[in-house]
Parts: structure tokens; sequence; C-alpha cells
């Protein structure tokens, strides 16, 4: 154990005035380790200078640098590994085809692929025009999908119960808030074309924003 | 006939077969030491055996009474043995993706041979988590957590962690509705996480100017699923972590808290 070593005595205990040195004989530890002690990672040599480059500790200091280093930069990889780049998930922005081909009220036939309803009204709650507005499929209560029943006009979850009417306003059960709608603009080919990436709620009274819904 | 013969019975062919056998290289390489028939022995043969050296060598009586300890530890350890090698047996059958999850478990009980693995690695889970629970009950009342044995009892409460994490990862696997969509409403609370979740405070913080550092797709429940929503990378994920990332580390854990029995004298222990 490194405990055990101890310094030797300083010169002024007794016990070392009673062996005389020899002429010349430095005892004293300090010099002695002054005498070939080398500045930490300095590389300069005089000419007949024997001692290594670099001490036993700047080497130690190096490598254990270098190791920290390295396991951090490892570290931080594994973390980034985490986060896929690649996603095989239904594509954010997607065109639904021509203004023709919907007839007013809730569309379904995009809802299992892409997770919208498509709907069409003569008279929107907020824009008061006539157009298209995209509902997301989510329930806002705990993220279920809703069913719509189009014989009582009301989107229902099955999970909780909550309910919204078309326009996408909670009505009944635990859901705080209305479903949210996502942009939804005319493509230049004339196709409608709406974009999950952008989403608009209700009640931060985003619905008024024009993205959000499609006047025709 | 002044034979002085003396004729010694001969020991059974039982006796004798043992014999031979027990001074074979083979076995005597094995086994370096006699049958437990001495004290010595019955030390040597705890100390020298690296699956018995897990045990102590000696107990304290109160260490078998069911009234002090609820043996609630042991079972624990017991059923994560038992969840351990039945879902080893389920892995033979289950394949972690989208087209063959649902239908390989239901396979499980249907088409495998001995077809209650399943069963039985889900009543285990379910038992294990009451059983650790029960453990730390014990523990709190018996004040086994006092001083100095705050350390083992903290490395428990991680293990509790961890014990409903693979829970939370195993229920994900069978990939029926109520798998999916418990899977979603734990998984959106890792949204609201200050910072690291894009519905969470302090989310925009961290930005870049225009870019946004956090959002759905790079936020902390993201990394979790692998996905924006509960999907194929979510079951993957699930599974390699109920498999092999939480076991390695709920074992490594066990290892210490079973440790630091043994040095604090044993279980039972006086305070």
């Amino acid at each position: 154990m490194v405990d055990d070593l101890k310094p030797p005595a300083p010169n002024n205990t007794p016990a070392r005035e009673a062996v005389k040195p020899a002429e010349g004989v430095n005892l004293s530890r300090k010099t002695t380790t002054a005498a070939i002690k080398k500045p930490v990672g300095k590389k300069k040599k005089v000419a007949d200078d024997t001692s290594p480059l670099f001490s036993r500790r700047s080497w130690l200091a190096v490598a254990w640098g270098s190791f920290s280093a390295a396991s951090a930069a490892l570290l931080a990889a594994t973390g980034r590994f985490m986060f896929p780049n690649v996603l095989n998930e239904p594509p954010q922005q997607f065109k639904i085809g021509f203004p023709d081909e919907y007839a007013p009220g809730v569309d379904e036939r995009w809802k299992d692929r892409f997770g919208v309803w498509i709907v069409r009204t003569p008279s929107d709650v907020v824009q008061e025009a006539s157009g298209f507005y995209a509902l997301l499929v989510t329930c806002t209560h705990l993220g279920c999908t809703p069913n719509w029943l189009s014989a009582e006009l009301k989107f229902k979850c099955p999970c909780h119960g909550s309910g919204f009417r078309p326009t996408g306003i909670n009505f009944e059960g635990p859901a705080p808030r209305p479903l949210e709608r996502a942009r939804i603009v005319m493509a230049e080919d004339g196709q409608i074309l709406v974009d999950k990436a952008r989403k608009f709620q209700f009640e931060l009274g985003q619905w008024t924003d024009p993205e959000s819904f499609l006047r025709i | 006939m002044a034979d002085s013969k003396t004729i010694t019975p001969k020991e059974s062919l039982l006796v004798r077969s043992w014999n031979w056998l027990t001074e074979t290289q083979v076995w005597t390489s094995v086994f370096r030491h006699n049958a437990p028939i001495s004290d010595r022995n019955r030390v040597l043969v705890v100390l020298s055996n690296v699956f018995l050296h897990l045990h102590p060598v000696r107990l304290r009586k109160s260490g078998v009474k069911l009234r002090y300890t609820w043996c609630m530890g042991g079972l624990s350890f017991f059923l994560f043995l038992s969840l351990t090698f039945t879902g080893l047996l389920l892995m033979f059958y289950y394949r972690p993706t989208l087209e063959y999850a649902y239908s390989d478990i239901v396979g499980l009980r249907e088409h495998v041979p001995l077809g209650i693995m399943r069963e039985l690695h889900r009543w285990g889970a379910h038992a294990m988590v009451i059983t650790v629970w029960l453990h730390m009950f014990r523990v709190f009342m018996t004040g086994s957590y006092k001083p100095p044995r705050e350390f083992n009892w903290n490395v428990g409460v991680i293990m509790l962690v961890l014990t409903l994490l693979l829970s939370f990862t195993g229920y994900l696997l069978p990939w029926d509705q109520l798998a999916i969509w418990a899977i979603t409403v734990g998984s959106n609370m890792a949204r609201a996480t200050p910072f690291l979740g894009h519905e969470g405070p302090g989310a925009s913080l961290l930005a870049l100017g225009d870019v946004k550092l956090i959002h759905a797709a790079d936020d902390a429940r993201f990394a979790l699923l692998g996905g924006t929503f509960v999907g194929e990378g979510a079951l993957l994920r699930f599974y390699v972590l109920h498999c092999v990332a939480l076991p390695l580390v709920i074992g490594f854990l066990m290892a210490i808290h079973f440790w630091r029995v043994r040095k604090d004298g044993g279980i039972s222990g006086p305070m």
C-alpha cells in the first residue's frame, strides 16, 4: 500500500544528525529531486540529458485525457444512433385529388392511409366560407382514432367516448379541446395538397389562418 | 483348515460403482472435493462451485423465517429467472414485425406444443411486479433501509423502476389493441418532457435561429419510439429493450443488490 511508504524524515531530526553524511553527499530529499526534475511536458533537452521525453505523469495525463475524450465521443455517437434518419411512415405532405371528386360532408377515403378526414362544407364555422378543411384523426384526449358516425353526424372516440362535431369541435366526453386541422392548400396542378407537418388548433385561435381552410 | 482368511463383505454394486465413478479422472477434475460429509467439505462444496458460491455458506436462523423476510425478494428473483427462461423460449417463435407479431403470439398458444409459455410469461410478469412491491414494503417495515443499508435501498428502487419498464416494453410485443394504445398513451407522456419533449415547456427555447432542435421527429419521444407514432420502429426497439438491454441492466444491479446483502452479514441480520 502506498500509505506504508513514509517520506524520509527532514534533516533536522535527531536521528539524522547522529549519522554524519560524507562530504559532498546531499541527503536532502528536496534538493535531490529538484536536481533531476523536469517541468511537465517540456521537451527541450540539454546535451547529455538522458531523462525521458515525457514524464510518467504527463504521459498518463495525455492517455487518460484522450481516452476520456474518445469515450465521450462514443457516447454521443451512441445517443445519435437512437434517432433514425429514415422513417417508414406515410409522407406528411400528400395530394388528395381534385375538388370535384369530393361531395359535401366528411370523406373517409384517406383516413387509414394518411390519417386525415377531408371535410367539404358550404359554410365553415370560423372562416364563414365554403371550402375544404382536413381534420387529423387523433383524439385530443389520449390519442386514439375516433370513428365517424354519419347517422349521428359526429366523430365518436371508442376509447373513452369523446365526441366531436363535424367541425371538429368537442362537445361530449373527456376530450379537452377540438380536433386539429392540417394545412390544406391548392397545388399548382389544381389538386388539393394536405400538409400534416403544420397543424392548426381552434383553441389557440388558429382556425382563422388562411392555410387551415381551402376556400373553393 | 487353519486358514485365517478374513472375509470382508463385498459392498453392493451400487456403492462400488459410485466409488469407482467418483475416482475417475473426469469426476475428480470437475469436483475437487469430497461429498459434504464433514464441516470442512460442506464449506468447500459451496465455496468451490461457481453457482453455489453465490449463496452464503451459512444462514442465520432468522434468515429463513417467513414472518421476518416474507421471502418476497427471493420470490422476485425466482420469478425473474422463470421469466428469463420462458421469455427465451418465446423468442424461438416470436417475430417482432408488424406482419407477424400478433399471429406469432396466437401461434405460441395454438400451434406450439406445451403452448403455455406465453401465459406463464405474462402471469409471471404480473406476479413479479406484485412481489417486488411487497418486497419493498417488507424492507421498509423492517427498517432495512437504514444506515448502512441506504445504498442497497436505492439500488432496489432503481430495480423497481426497471421492473416496471420491463413490463411496459413487454406489453407492446403482442401488438394487439391493448398494447398499441397503452404504449401510445404512455409514450405520449414523453412529449411533454421539459426541454426534451416537443410539446413540453421550454422546447422552443432549444432552437438555432429558425431551426427547431426539438420537434415531433426529434425529441425524447421520437428516440423512444424510433418514429413519430407507435409503429414498426417502436415494436423493434421495445423488443430489443425488453429482451436484451433492460434484463442486462437489471441483472447487473441484482448482482450489486445481492452482494450488498451478503457483505452486510446476510439476510435478516440485526440492525
